[in-house]
């Protein structure tokens, strides 16, 4: 009865989107986390999707976009709530966005069941990257963890032999150190995990030096590593003792850091130096426009319009055909911002991470990520394995 | 394990101790002397920390910063209890927390209005920007600057509280307030005077822990249920046991963060020893109060009745 059900939506999920495409107005809807403290990071990814519609005149392959934003306030409840508004009440065809990976879980199986595609430029569950992969789910970003098997595998080649880690204590902590030691093979001098509601990290630093690390690992995302970073400072180890970091020094923290941080080292697939036009273009826009620089989650949210313009195009404003959006889709046929980029068979992107140092933004009172050489080619994620689609 | 690293964990022990110190001494009196429950007293903390936050961006003096955020706490106390914690002295303890906790959620409302939603960030003034050597390890020298000024505040209380005309009521008051107010004493006065002069303390903590942690609404929240483990533990309406109880705090916590997942590690697996060990020692403190509240329920340094 249920998959009776869901057959029949489907069908009429079609028949909806058949009837108004062709070039008919495309309804996006953008999810994202717009309040509370994860709002710096919607906010980001929203102005950065909008910026080549709005440079195409409210157009994403020839055909007008309407994008409806809804704020999903860093609660999976309420994303679940907006997502039956957008499906419900405005019939879109595409959701774009989904910052956080709690707000992506209570969504996913609900949209993908209607029939409507999740163009995801942040939160990239790995689920959904291995068994629960989808024709219609497609994310321009990364997994989390590769970013910590870029910083294995470049401390490993940079011959660090005693390394001592730092997490909190919670899922993404765990899932980052798992990723790092993937490609960090060398036994550690120590693996510290603080309280997630732990705020001063003094009594660990001391522990830390003490055991005379020559380089540290620590992962500690948004306001955690302000404070990480600002005691770390405080403690004098900057300077001292290398600092490689995994999203503690991204360019939503850096405002706040300033010269606290440089030097400090990030891996990312993306920086606002890399060196191709598309991502020139973007960087600059996206500056003059909003006045700071954009962020690697603004940029994944700047390609996964580009892809959405690139796919339309190919489809002639069809989204009515889904294997033809698809295959659309999957041929990522863009110039992405991160230079190389094309979709693996679970639709994650196959890309380059890159090293990054903190440095002074020229002479400009900012600061900004300096890129200092490729740290994984082509990587692909460790969960495409479990993914059934070809 | 050797002692010099023992010896600087203590002292960050002890730094987080006198911050707890600066927090528990307003809260026990206003427990003790006005037999209040004050939940909202870490709002006063929060409300010190944006004060001194904002003065120290706007004049680049951390002095100022002190002052701005001790009287603005002060202030802001004063006419909390003259206009709304009056009404709810001659009520039971329940009304009381309703109240406060409804006092919490709009600070922290009126702190997201004003300084918005995600933290912003205090620098330590200039000279306390380093690390001094002890011993071979590196130790952050604003964490020194609080260490003094809570000692500072400690013995200043000390004074107030056994020398001078104010700390004998209020010593006297800790004991039985009805026979002060029979000798013809202000009660209202001297309750609005401790209040104050409690606020006055949360903000001064809140300044000092500024420039270490973020400031943020409902920063206040999380500490306040630590302070009020403090004053279980010193005994309730005791300035001295405010002292030693956030010292043994203090320690306790940063000791047994740092040392249990390594003494767990001698009879288990280190991965185990890892989680196990940071599980435990978060629930430390609790297990230390609730000893303490089964061998001496009146406190380790209760007031003397």
């Amino acid at each position: 009865m249920k998959s009776l059900y869901a057959a029949f939506t489907l069908s009429l999920a079609i028949i909806l989107t058949n009837s108004v495409s062709a070039q008919q107005t495309v309804k996006i809807g953008f999810v994202g986390t717009f309040s509370g403290s994860g709002a710096s990071f919607g906010e980001d990814m929203y102005d950065a999707f909008m910026l080549p519609i709005e440079r195409n005149g409210g157009k994403l392959g020839g055909v007008p976009v309407e994008v409806i934003r809804k704020d999903s306030q860093f609660k999976p409840e309420v994303a679940n709530q907006v997502t039956d508004e957008l499906l419900d009440r405005e019939n879109v065809s595409i959701v774009a966005g989904v910052t956080f990976s709690n707000e992506m879980m209570a969504i996913y199986q609900k949209v993908i069941g209607r029939g409507v595609y999740i163009i995801g430029s942040n939160a990239s569950p790995s689920q959904l990257a291995g068994a629960q992969c989808s024709p219609l789910y497609f994310n321009t970003n990364a997994q989390n963890d590769q970013r910590a098997e870029a910083a294995g595998k470049y401390m490993m080649e940079k011959g660090y032999k005693r390394v001592y880690t730092m997490a909190p204590n919670y899922q993404a902590g765990k899932d980052y150190l798992a990723g790092f030691k993937r490609y960090y093979k060398l036994p550690l001098a120590g693996e510290v995990y603080t309280s997630l509601s732990q705020l001063d990290f003094q009594a660990e630093l001391t522990q830390m030096t003490a055991a005379k690390p020559d380089a540290v690992y620590a992962f500690y995302p948004g306001g955690l590593g302000v404070q990480f970073i600002r005691q770390w400072r405080q403690a004098g180890l900057a300077g001292a003792i290398p600092l490689i970091t995994g999203s503690t020094v991204d360019l939503l923290t850096l405002p706040a850091l300033k010269e606290d941080a440089i030097g400090v080292v990030h891996f990312a697939p993306w920086g606002p130096d890399l060196d191709n036009p598309q991502n020139k273009r973007f960087v600059s826009e996206f500056d003059a426009k909003h006045k700071r620089l954009p962020s690697e989650y603004a940029a994944s949210a700047y390609d996964s319009a580009l892809l959405l313009d690139s796919a339309i195009t190919r489809v002639k404003g069809n989204l009515g055909d889904k294997p033809a959006f698809t295959a659309a889709l999957k041929a990522a046929d863009f110039q992405s911002v991160k230079g190389k980029f094309k979709f693996n068979h679970n639709h994650m992107p196959i890309q380059d991470f890159y090293v990054f140092e903190v440095v002074k933004d020229g002479n400009k009172d900012r600061y900004t990520h300096k890129t200092v050489t490729v740290a994984m080619a082509d990587a692909i994620d460790a969960y495409q394995a479990d993914c059934p689609m070809k | 394990m050797t002692w010099s690293l023992f010896f600087v964990q203590a002292l960050n022990g002890l730094q987080y101790g006198v911050l707890l110190f600066l927090l528990a001494a307003g809260l026990t009196l206003v427990f003790g002397i006005m037999n209040f429950v004050n939940l909202a007293h870490g709002s006063f903390y929060m409300l010190g920390a944006y004060l001194g936050a904002a003065a120290y961006s706007a004049s680049g003096s951390f002095v100022l910063a002190g002052v701005a955020a001790v009287t603005g706490a002060l202030v802001i106390g004063v006419a909390i209890e003259r206009t709304t914690l009056i009404a709810f002295y001659a009520r039971d303890h329940l009304y009381q927390v309703l109240a406060t906790v409804g006092l919490i959620l709009f600070f922290n409302e009126i702190a997201r209005i004003l300084w918005g939603s995600s933290a912003i960030y205090m620098r330590a003034p200039q000279a306390f920007t380093g690390a001094i050597s002890l011993m071979g390890i590196l130790y952050p020298s604003y964490r020194f600057l609080v260490i003094a000024v809570g000692l500072a505040v400690a013995v200043g209380l000390y004074v107030l509280i056994h020398h001078t005309r104010i700390g004998m009521l209020t010593r006297a008051g800790a004991t039985n307030l009805r026979l002060v107010s029979v000798l013809g004493i202000n009660i209202r006065l001297l309750n609005t005077a401790l209040f104050g002069l409690g606020a006055a303390l949360a903000g001064l903590a809140g300044l000092m822990a500024a420039p270490i942690l973020a400031v943020q609404p409902g920063m206040g929240d999380n500490i306040i249920v630590t302070v009020l483990v403090v004053i279980v533990v010193g005994g309730i309406g005791s300035i001295r046991g405010a002292f030693f109880g956030a010292l043994i705090v203090g320690l306790v916590d940063t000791i047994g963060r740092v040392y249990l997942p390594i003494l767990l590690s001698h009879v288990t697996e280190r991965d185990s020893a890892d989680a196990a060990g940071s599980a435990l020692a978060s629930m430390l403190i609790y297990l230390f109060m609730a000893v303490v509240l089964a061998v001496r329920p009146q406190g380790l340094f209760p007031m003397p009745r």
